[in-house]
């Protein structure tokens, strides 16, 4: 204590160059997979490869995006894989029952996308109210509808699969299998969407009060922010984004199962983690996020393309990457 | 309440005649334990059991049916207590859910004088059951193999999609790799992936495959869910090196798709979800006469192909 002074300014300087640092934790696990994906099988460069691996990437990462503001806010959503099912089991249903009145073309698709957009803000909504006014503890509440969606997704489709009827089917594919300018839509709607959240949390008064409210929601609410709609808003905006993953998704498969969208809340929540974002809550980053949501891919990808491990084994090596990553960037914290 | 009186009713009449009249006039209580339709495949157990329980309770109006759905091992445990204690059943034919988890309760009840008849999976021990229905696994898998390796010409390169590690995966697997190796040897299997009988995952492991292997002849998808995964995979790749998908199971879409004579999909090998019903049949038959089942009955895995696929395909089922 006889230097009072270098004691006070040094905390203030390391955690500074540190959390730099370790803010680019994520980045440097996925480039450090990278690096060894490429040396072991060539072909994970490969343009098509590449690709392959951004659009899986799309559907965890939108939602990973969504998954974030709630988390930042001080929240959690478990029931996001649920939600995406039981979107995309309705909107197929819908779909075809408006065939004989709507034909099979673009009209019928574009219904069934609102559809699912109303369905995700409803569903968010829904979350939110009870979680802000209701004043039940989030993890309760969608660890409720997690079960309620799936089983309604599992009652309508009898157990088996909601097919979407052939000709929309081809109609609609180039949503999941087209390109622009080369590059897979999905892809292209995952970057608007990561571009949109990071403005929105960055740059917006609304981004500021989600923050605020995860980081002391008495605070905010004695700063005169109004806590229950900034709250509801979150959840309505992780629904949409649920709902914009599942229009993505659709396509690919023409199908939806009660096996649609299994874990994917467990895979948004380590993308959001992974990237940096405290799961207490209070700050957050979305360029994280999108890099967590890739990482966990790659992570899958690399396992598929080479035999080093044994394939029961597959979950281990996952465990220790996102530990690895969660290490590399634990600076932040401090 | 009277239908309860009435049963009552029977079970004295039946005392009072004595024993030699007990076989016949004892009311047949089934109790169908079952897990709930989370996937395909056990959404056409549940079909088929509904299903099943209609068409029996015509042909023997002496038995009654009650069918019971469970989320877990432990709700299913559950669930088969309840059967005996408020239902009554006198026999019971359950799909476990686990092995393991399952083998004391069903023990249980047969000491509490229960017929138990055991579908699909087989308990840990088996004096726990008085009859087992099963697939047929290691036949899956050699079926599959036989049929692939006769349509590649005896050559060629093979992946194969694994379900979820259970034993049924090990033993459809290891009986494939063995058919294939006595049979077929010129047949490589370049590798072996976990697709979790799951379209998504199946659509992911294929897309890798197709990555990492410039030229692939066949495709073992060894589930008719994974085989929707994997001709999508294939579509997008826009890859004509690989001839045919092999499935099974028996779904209704991949059997209409043989029997329209689809090049991808020659052929298809049943795991059918409708043995449920075959133990339904074979319990209430024996049972209805006071007689006992086999203690064994394995229904064999049988190839579809367009000649015989009609007789397999049932267009109300969900699965």
């Amino acid at each position: 204590m006889s230097t009072p002074t270098s004691e006070a300014v040094r905390p203030a300087k390391r955690p500074n160059i540190l959390a730099r640092i370790g803010a680019l934790g994520p980045l440097l696990g996925l480039i450090l997979l990278a690096i060894l994906a490429t040396s072991l099988n060539s072909d994970f460069a490969s343009i098509s490869n590449v690709s392959n691996v951004l659009t899986r990437a799309a559907f965890t990462g939108i939602i990973a995006v969504g998954m974030t503001f709630v988390i930042v806010s001080g929240g959690i959503d478990l029931s996001v894989g649920s939600l995406a099912a039981l979107t995309a089991g309705s909107m197929i249903l819908i779909m075809n029952s408006l065939i004989p009145t709507l034909g099979s073309g673009t009209s019928t698709i574009l219904v069934g996308m609102l559809i699912a957009l109303a369905i995700g803000a409803l569903a968010g909504l829904a979350h939110g109210t009870l979680i802000a006014r209701g004043r039940i503890e989030p993890f309760i509440v969608t660890l409720g509808t997690l079960g309620l969606f799936r089983s309604v997704l599992t009652y309508l489709s009898n157990g088996g699969a909601i097919s979407l009827n052939d000709t929309l089917s081809e109609k609609y594919s180039p949503v999941y299998y087209g390109s622009v300018l080369g590059v897979p839509i999905p892809i292209l709607v995952f970057a608007l969407v990561a571009l949109l959240g990071g403005l929105l949390l960055n740059r917006t008064r609304y981004g500021r009060y989600v923050q605020a409210i995860g980081s002391n929601e008495q605070v905010a609410r004695y700063a005169a922010i109004d806590v229950t709609r900034i709250k509801i808003l979150t959840y309505v905006l992780l629904g949409v984004c649920v709902a914009i993953a599942t229009i993505l998704y659709v396509p690919r498969l023409g199908s939806a199962s009660p096996s649609t969208g299994l874990l994917w809340e467990l895979e948004a929540i380590a993308a959001v983690i992974i990237g940096g974002t405290a799961l207490k809550g209070g700050s957050g980053r979305i360029w994280g996020t999108v890099v967590g949501a890739i990482l966990l891919v790659t992570i899958e990808n690399v396992l598929n393309l080479t035999n080093l491990f044994s394939v029961y084994l597959n979950a281990a090596v996952q465990g220790v990457v996102i530990i690895i990553v969660a290490f590399l960037q634990r600076g932040r914290r401090t | 309440m009277s239908k309860q009186f009435s049963i009552g009713m029977a079970a004295l009449a039946a005392i009072t005649l004595g024993m030699t009249a007990a076989g016949q006039s004892t009311p047949l209580v089934i109790g169908v334990s079952i897990p709930s339709a989370t996937h395909g495949w056990t959404g056409g157990v549940v079909y088929h059991a509904n299903e099943a329980a209609k068409d029996l309770a015509k042909k023997y109006p002496n038995a009654r049916f009650i069918i019971k759905t469970a989320n877990s091992p432990s709700e299913q445990a559950n669930q088969i207590q309840d059967l005996y204690t408020v239902n009554k059943i006198n026999t019971l034919v359950i799909l476990p859910f686990e092995s393991a988890p399952l083998t004391r309760p069903v023990a249980n009840l047969k000491k509490q004088g229960v017929y138990t008849v055991v579908v699909d999976r087989g308990l840990t021990d088996t004096s726990a059951q008085d009859a087992y229905v099963a697939g047929d696994n290691p036949g899956f898998g050699k079926v599959a193999a036989q049929f692939m390796g006769k349509q590649m010409g005896g050559k060629g390169n093979v992946v194969i999609l694994r379900g979820l590690p259970t034993v049924i995966d090990n033993q459809r697997v290891d009986s494939f790799e063995a058919a294939m190796k006595t049979q077929y040897p010129n047949v490589k299997i370049l590798d072996k992936k976990f697709g979790n009988w799951n379209r998504d995952d199946a659509f992911k492991v294929m897309q890798d495959y197709l990555t990492r292997y410039p030229k692939i002849d066949a495709v073992w998808a060894s589930d008719d869910d994974m085989a929707v995964g994997v001709l999508k995979a294939i579509q997008q790749a826009k890859r004509t090196d690989i001839k045919f998908v092999l499935g099974g199971a028996g779904m209704k879409d991949m059997i209409k798709r043989v029997m329209d004579g689809d090049k991808m999909i020659p052929a298809d090998v049943t795991y059918p979800p409708a043995m449920i019903a075959d133990a339904m049949r074979l319990a209430t038959a024996a049972r209805s006469k006071g007689q006992k089942m086999p203690a064994s009955t394995i229904i064999p895995s049988v190839l579809v192909t367009k000649a015989n696929a009609k007789q397999f395909y049932y267009p109300n089922s969900p699965f």
